[in-house]
């Protein structure tokens, strides 16, 4: 320590001026300061959220055909394929007599729950679903503070409207049936679709989300009737 | 802790919450509980990347005495039950637990006789997260909402009242047998009204 002469054999003891002998021992702050100015190399999570993969398996959304209705056809597929029996679908005929039509053809999956306390994000659900109603997003934000919360339902699932698009109940585009739909000829709601909405549609999109059927054990069928009408 | 738990409600004690819950939650040492393969993640969040320090949780604790928060990351099967319980018990109130991945928060894809559905039938869950495994940054999320939770902690009297109207509300609940169902089983088949589906 006392001895001046520089040990080459070493490194240490590097001779220096009064003052450089008085700021040897903060030299290392002035690492940390100049750090702050550098680029930071690290995850910096809740600020800057890094994008993921493209492919990643994150949770889950049912889309919706361009004029609204859902791909969803209720076929249970999805759940039939789920390895930790996360998945629960249960099936329901659309009506045009009614007013239920939710998806083009036969049927629609009323009831579309997923557990995301069992769901391993394998991605077996969609492999299976024949519609390609049932996709991933890459959204991974999930944790939450009870169990039935993490149940999400099929208003959280189902994807968001978008322009063009209409709240189902609606009927089918004019003209159209289902296999035009899957073969991309229906691009957007049409005017007569927008007139039906108008009329018989749902207002609340939440609503529309829920099991529908409260209203419809009223005797009268025959008429096109839809939610709004009994309001 | 101990003074702060003593004073009477509407004594400063909403001011006070307010700061001791910034306090807490800003000084989370983790317990090292590692089960399975979410340990990795969980490892991959104390790596510098990561840097679960910048939450002010410096140090995977290696002795529950000096931890606030056990992170169950894995399956915990019937066996290790015991020791998941043992080792809540000798940590030091007040305490938080997050159930990191699917399996330790119901079982996930493993609903045999050899895994708990569940690490709430054995110690209370603060914070469930879904994936398996879940990525760091659903750790770190987890972990922030948990910050939120511990914000908005009650104290003294306050937290004495929440603990009752709490086990009140369990004691209440109503098994899952016989709670509301969460939609119509039956709806198809009445669905079409003037028309018989069996005809």
């Amino acid at each position: 320590m006392a001895d001046a002469k520089p040990t080459p054999a070493t490194g240490e003891g590097k001779s220096g001026s009064f003052l450089g002998d008085l700021f040897a021992p903060i030299a290392g702050f002035g690492v940390t300061f100049s750090t702050m100015f550098r680029k930071v190399a690290t995850e910096e999570y809740p600020e800057v959220k890094r994008p993921t993969a493209p492919r990643f398996h994150g949770r889950h959304q049912l889309n919706r055909h361009p004029d609204g209705l859902e791909k969803c056809v209720g076929c249970e597929l999805c759940a039939w394929a789920c390895p930790a029996d996360a998945i629960l679908v249960e099936g329901a005929s659309n009506n045009d007599a009614t007013g239920e039509r939710y998806s083009p053809g036969e049927r629609y999956g009323r009831v579309y729950q997923i557990n995301y306390l069992r769901c391993i994000f394998c991605g077996l659900c969609i492999e299976a679903c024949p519609t390609r109603a049932l996709t991933m997003t890459n959204e991974y934000e999930l944790a939450d503070s009870s169990r039935a919360e993490l149940i999400f339902t099929k208003d959280q699932l189902l994807a968001p409207l978008q322009k063009g698009m209409l709240q189902p109940p609606h009927p089918m585009a004019d003209g159209m049936e289902e296999r035009d739909y899957f073969l991309g000829k229906v691009t957007q709601a049409t005017p007569a679709q927008q007139e039906w909405v108008e009329t018989y549609g749902v207002d609340d999109p939440a609503a529309a989300g829920a099991p529908a059927a409260k209203h419809r054990t009223a005797p009268g069928a025959g008429v096109t009737r839809g939610k709004g009408v009994d309001r | 802790m101990g003074l702060e738990e003593k004073l009477p409600a509407g004594f400063v004690l909403t001011t006070l919450e307010n700061v001791v819950g910034y306090m807490r939650k800003a000084s989370i040492w983790p317990a090292t509980f590692g089960l399975a393969c979410c340990a990795i993640e969980m490892m991959a969040v104390g790596t510098p990347d990561y840097d679960i320090a910048r939450f002010g949780m410096e140090r995977f604790s290696a002795t529950p005495r000096q931890a606030d928060l056990m992170i169950v990351a894995g399956r915990v099967s019937q066996k290790m039950a015991p020791v998941v319980r043992q080792v809540y018990d000798q940590m030091a109130n007040p305490k938080w637990v997050i159930s990191m991945g699917v399996c330790a928060s119901s079982g996930g894809m493993f609903n045999n006789y050899a895994i708990v559905q569940g690490v709430d039938h054995i110690i209370p869950v603060d914070i469930y997260l879904p994936g398996c495994p879940p990525r760091p940054e659903m750790l770190l999320n987890a972990i922030i909402e948990l910050h939120d939770q511990i914000q908005h902690s009650k104290l003294g009297v306050n937290r004495v009242a929440a603990a009752r109207a709490a086990e009140q509300a369990a004691l209440g609940a109503v098994p899952t047998s016989l709670m509301a169902p969460t939609h119509e089983h039956h709806a198809p088949l009445t669905a079409t009204p003037g028309r018989n589906l069996l005809a």
